[in-house]
């Protein structure tokens, strides 16, 4: 096939783009060396847009082994341990195949994690769709959720927390974000990096097939009404050929055979192969004759930008060869010797005794474009003035019953049922609370981890918005005992072309660099995901933020539910009374403009280590942070889940009663101590310049919020449990 | 006690199982499917999992595996086999148990606790154990039992059901019936009770930080038994 300026657009490229590449190689690229180029420059491989604003995130700490730009990233978790993680995007994918697009993409993460050494310990998601009465929002969900679970439930890895919220810029363009946690031993981190001369690259897995090409392209692009035709390029699962690579991988990486690996992800072995010698310095050499492939006639630009799953690549020490194809054969995967390292610092493909491409590394790695975007700064936006009539009409029980049965508040126990949560036999706290806990096996140590996004607040303002998904993910490891690490972040925006969307991205990264700089919670992992878009209609700025902590004795973990009548309840952090951007505000008062809740980082931070505090001491016998829904919504949650009620103090302060219940300030959690306590924890508090409120004290079966309004437990579980079950049924 | 674990290719749960008969005295060896011999054992136990990715219905393909035939006959010899979850399709694979397992009646995979109870309890699986009702934890796909009206009446006269899906007070009523077996069976014995398959995982509740204590329980139990 001719390479001409019409073909190049067809693989997605721009003019420009394709005449550089010219430029680059001093002619004219053959089909499968343009195919190449084209999977490398595109957004989803080479972060063109979005890599000036990333480097502005903080990613280095005491506690980082590695940061972005390998597979995973590495945290320290003392006694020579590590964890591995990372978030991806699958959404593209998941919007035209639910099953298989979030299925893969479970694969994908899990294998980036496993490449580094590590045996994944845990699972978390998180997922957004378009509004419910939307019609294909029932089905996508379905869809994703078997996928997720056919996926990791196979893989015998629980799936341990997870977010799922519905938006209706969701509906042509829903978001899978899926995240593991690996454990690994420090000094047994693998890395993508070749090293050495005609060392032999290994093919391992399962054969290559025509599925996925140009995966990594779609991803690149916004939908339009044609996106049905574009099914044959998702990726189809095999969970059991995947774990089978992961106990044949952990096997082969006991010993000292591997040099480097890497996993065929996007852009298959293309980017694989080219990762591992633009990162050695280093040229490879292949014959693709000898990749094994599933299909007949298999053309090299086939094989090289193939997206067929579970597979990987490796440069394995001279003379391991047979000691590797000996496990792998134990496992019953496919194994082959296809080419060596050589100091060309080219990549030559070889097939059928013919050179196929001969492309030089740097000109796919380090030459690939890079676009400084224009971008939109956003306004704070005014706030609203909300009339104290509007607010006494409403009666609490009338509001409260409809935020608990809210779909972005209500349980989501129908979607994490159907996944194996419990597998490994270390999950300490299941999904359902701030964080999932996983136990570090045959230690006293345990890590937490939670998935948040608030794409509602990003949208008003960005910057703001950042900031705040930052925070709650801090406070949700804190709410568990957890002393926060890391993050890694998977940043879901629309078509970076526009000024708008573009100007989201921007203040967002902007934010969560503020508050994981000022936190001490760097980024160490993430991916980006642009063209969120249908036509000319974008998603909702959403970046999901994947948090780890640790817990030193797992016997410290603390859960949100309340435990003891008589025991006190302990509001942290003031309460202004912000309503705006609220749920209570979008649902309740139909009123989406105003800005969000600020961030006080001084305060989360202050707020956050004096809770940590607090908990090393033994005083919390149940804690809850404040999100979504306000103070009644988090208090609820806590009943719910102890059946326990509540009875609240008369509270002091002026501000409506209303707004005080619903309001979103930041930086509060909720505690539960004893009485015999209090003034042990008033103390450290005040010495902590912390505010707090004695909110109320803890009773049996009833939620008293004043003299008019009660509750039963029953009537809140009935409010909160019954919603995603019966939408799914209907 | 010496306990031998079968992992197959896909098995899950067999680490799990190492770990729950360790802790509670047995002495365990992990067994590679592709094996012949068994090591010598006082129990056998088939994994939880997915075994060969169970493509073809869950369980036939680890039922024809090489190592099947040693614990076939290990079984026909009287030796104690208990297959939980994908070990309990096994069995029925194999044909060491009644029945079928279809898919759940709701066609959604399943991971929670639920309430069982004990029938049988002369069995050496259960005899002893102060609790008829126990708090377990599910997590399967395929879980739904299923067998003929003449089968059921077979098991029955022969004592075979081992446990039942109820509520904690023991009530065995179809809302507590997680996926649709009939008679809320969890789990069966074969005819002569050294064979026992159940869908639940008692090693998923070995202790106070995890779902539950109830696995610590029958485990404890068991290896007295045994002895």
């Amino acid at each position: 096939m001719l390479v001409n300026e019409k073909v190049a657009i067809e693989h997605g490229l721009k003019i420009d783009e394709y005449k550089k590449i010219c430029k680059l190689l001093r002619r004219t690229p053959n089909i499968t060396e343009l195919g190449i180029f084209s999977a490398m420059w595109n957004e989803h491989c080479s972060y063109k847009s979005s890599r000036l604003h990333l480097k502005k995130l903080p990613t280095k700490g005491k506690k980082v082994i590695q940061g972005p730009g390998e597979n995973a990233g590495v945290v320290d978790i003392e006694d020579g341990d590590a964890i591995v993680f990372k978030i991806e995007s699958h959404n593209h994918p998941s919007f035209i195949e639910p099953y298989q697009g979030a299925a893969t993409g479970v694969g994908g993460i899990m294998r980036d994690v496993f490449t580094m050494g590590a045996r994944p310990i845990a699972n978390l998601n998180s997922i957004h769709f378009g509004s419910p009465q939307h019609k294909k929002t029932k089905n996508l969900l379905r869809g994703v959720v078997h996928g997720i679970g056919g996926y990791g439930n196979c893989m015998g890895v629980p799936t341990i927390a997870g977010q799922t919220s519905f938006d209706s810029s969701y509906n042509g363009n829903i978001l899978v974000n899926a995240m593991t946690l690996g454990l690994v031993k420090k000094n047994k981190i693998f890395y993508s990096k070749a090293a050495g001369l005609n060392k032999p690259v290994i093919y391992v897995g399962s054969k290559t097939g025509r599925d996925g090409i140009h995966g990594a392209s779609m991803a690149s692009a916004s939908f339009d009404e044609k996106i049905e035709e574009k099914k044959p390029t998702v990726q189809v699962g095999d969970p059991f050929t995947e774990k089978l690579l992961l106990e044949a991988c952990l096997e082969l990486m006991a010993g000292d055979s591997i040099i480097a690996i890497q996993d065929m992800g996007a852009a298959g072995l293309t980017s694989s192969s080219i990762e591992m010698a633009s990162k050695g310095n280093l040229g490879i050499e292949i014959n693709l004759n000898k990749v094994p492939c599933r299909e007949t006639k298999m053309t090299p630009y086939e094989i090289m930008l193939s997206e067929s799953q579970e597979r990987m690549l490796i440069v394995l020490e001279n003379g391991k060869e047979d000691l590797a194809k000996k496990i792998f054969d134990k496992w019953n995967l496919d194994f082959a010797v296809i080419g060596k390292t050589t100091n060309t610092k080219n990549i030559e493909l070889f097939f059928d005794n013919e050179q196929v491409a001969n492309i030089p590394v740097n000109t796919l790695v380090e030459n690939s474009p890079l676009y400084d975007r224009k971008w939109k700064k956003s306004k704070l936006p005014k706030k609203n003035k909300i009339k104290k009539e509007t607010l006494n009409k409403l009666k609490i029980k009338d509001v409260l019953k409809k935020i608990l049965s809210n779909q972005n508040i209500c349980s989501k126990e129908w979607i994490w049922q159907q996944y194996d949560h419990t597998v490994m036999g270390d999950t300490i706290q299941k999904p359902g609370g701030d964080s999932g806990v996983v136990r570090v096996h045959g230690t006293e140590k345990a890590v937490a981890a939670t998935v948040d996004s608030s794409a509602v607040y990003c949208w008003a303002h960005p910057l703001t918005g950042g900031k705040q998904v930052v925070a709650e993910s801090w406070r949700n490891l804190i709410s568990v005992g957890a002393t926060p690490i890391a993050i890694t972040n998977c940043l879901n925006f629309g078509s970076p072309e526009k000024e708008e969307n573009m100007g989201e991205f921007v203040e967002c990264v902007q934010g969560i660099g503020e508050a994981s700089k000022y936190l001490n919670f760097p980024v160490v992992s993430g991916n980006v995901s642009f063209y969120n878009q249908t036509k000319e209609i974008g998603i909702k700025p959403t970046p999901s933020i994947g948090g780890v902590g640790l817990i030193k004795n797992y016997k410290k973990m603390v859960t949100m539910d309340f435990k003891e009548i008589n025991n006190l309840v302990i509001l942290i952090g003031k309460t202004e009374g912000h309503i705006d951007q609220s749920l209570f505000a979008r649902t309740i008062l139909d009123e989406k403009n105003g800005p969000p809740p600020e961030i006080n980082l001084f305060n989360e931070k202050n707020n956050g280590e004096s809770l940590l505090n607090l908990i090393e001491k033994n005083y919390i016998r149940s804690a809850h942070d404040i999100s979504l829904g306000g103070l009644i919504t988090a208090l609820s949650k806590m009943c719910i889940k102890g059946n326990r009620g509540i009875k609240l103090n008369k509270s002091k302060n002026l501000m409506n009663e209303i707004e005080y219940l619903f309001a979103e300030d930041q930086g509060r959690y909720l505690i539960e101590i004893k009485p015999e306590d209090l003034k042990n924890v008033s103390k450290i508090l005040e010495k902590n310049s912390v505010y707090h409120e004695n909110l109320g004290v803890i009773i049996d079966k009833e939620m008293i919020i004043n003299e008019k309004t009660k509750l039963t437990i029953d009537e809140l579980k009935s409010y909160n449990r019954n919603w995603l079950k019966n939408y799914m049924s209907a | 006690m010496k306990s031998s674990v079968i992992t197959f290719p896909g098995s899950n749960c067999d680490r799990d199982m190492d770990v729950a008969l360790r802790k509670f005295g047995f002495k365990n060896k992990m067994v590679w499917h592709n094996d012949i011999e068994l090591p010598k054992s006082d129990l056998i136990v088939l994994p939880g999992g997915f075994s060969y990715g169970d493509y073809l219905r869950c369980g036939s393909m680890a039922s024809k595996s090489r190592i099947m035939q040693s614990v076939i006959d290990f079984a026909k010899s009287g030796g104690l086999v208990m297959g939980i979850c994908n070990g309990f399709q096994i069995l029925v694979e194999a044909g060491l148990v009644p029945g079928v397992l279809l898919r759940n009646k709701y066609l959604e995979f399943i991971c929670k606790n639920v309430f069982v109870k004990l029938d049988n309890k002369e069995s050496i699986y259960f005899k002893n154990l102060d609790k008829e009702i126990l708090e377990l934890h599910i997590a399967h796909n395929e879980g739904n039992y299923f067998c003929t009206s003449d089968q059921l009446k077979e098991i029955k006269d022969n004592n075979q059901i081992a446990i039942y899906y109820c509520n904690k007070n023991g009530q065995i009523e179809d809302e507590f019936n997680p996926n649709g077996s009939i008679k809320n069976i969890a789990g069966i014995f074969n005819k002569e009770k050294n064979v026992l398959g159940m869908m639940p995982h008692p090693e998923r509740m070995i202790d106070q930080s995890l779902s539950g204590e109830d696995g610590s329980l029958f485990f404890k139990n068991l290896i007295n038994n045994i002895k």
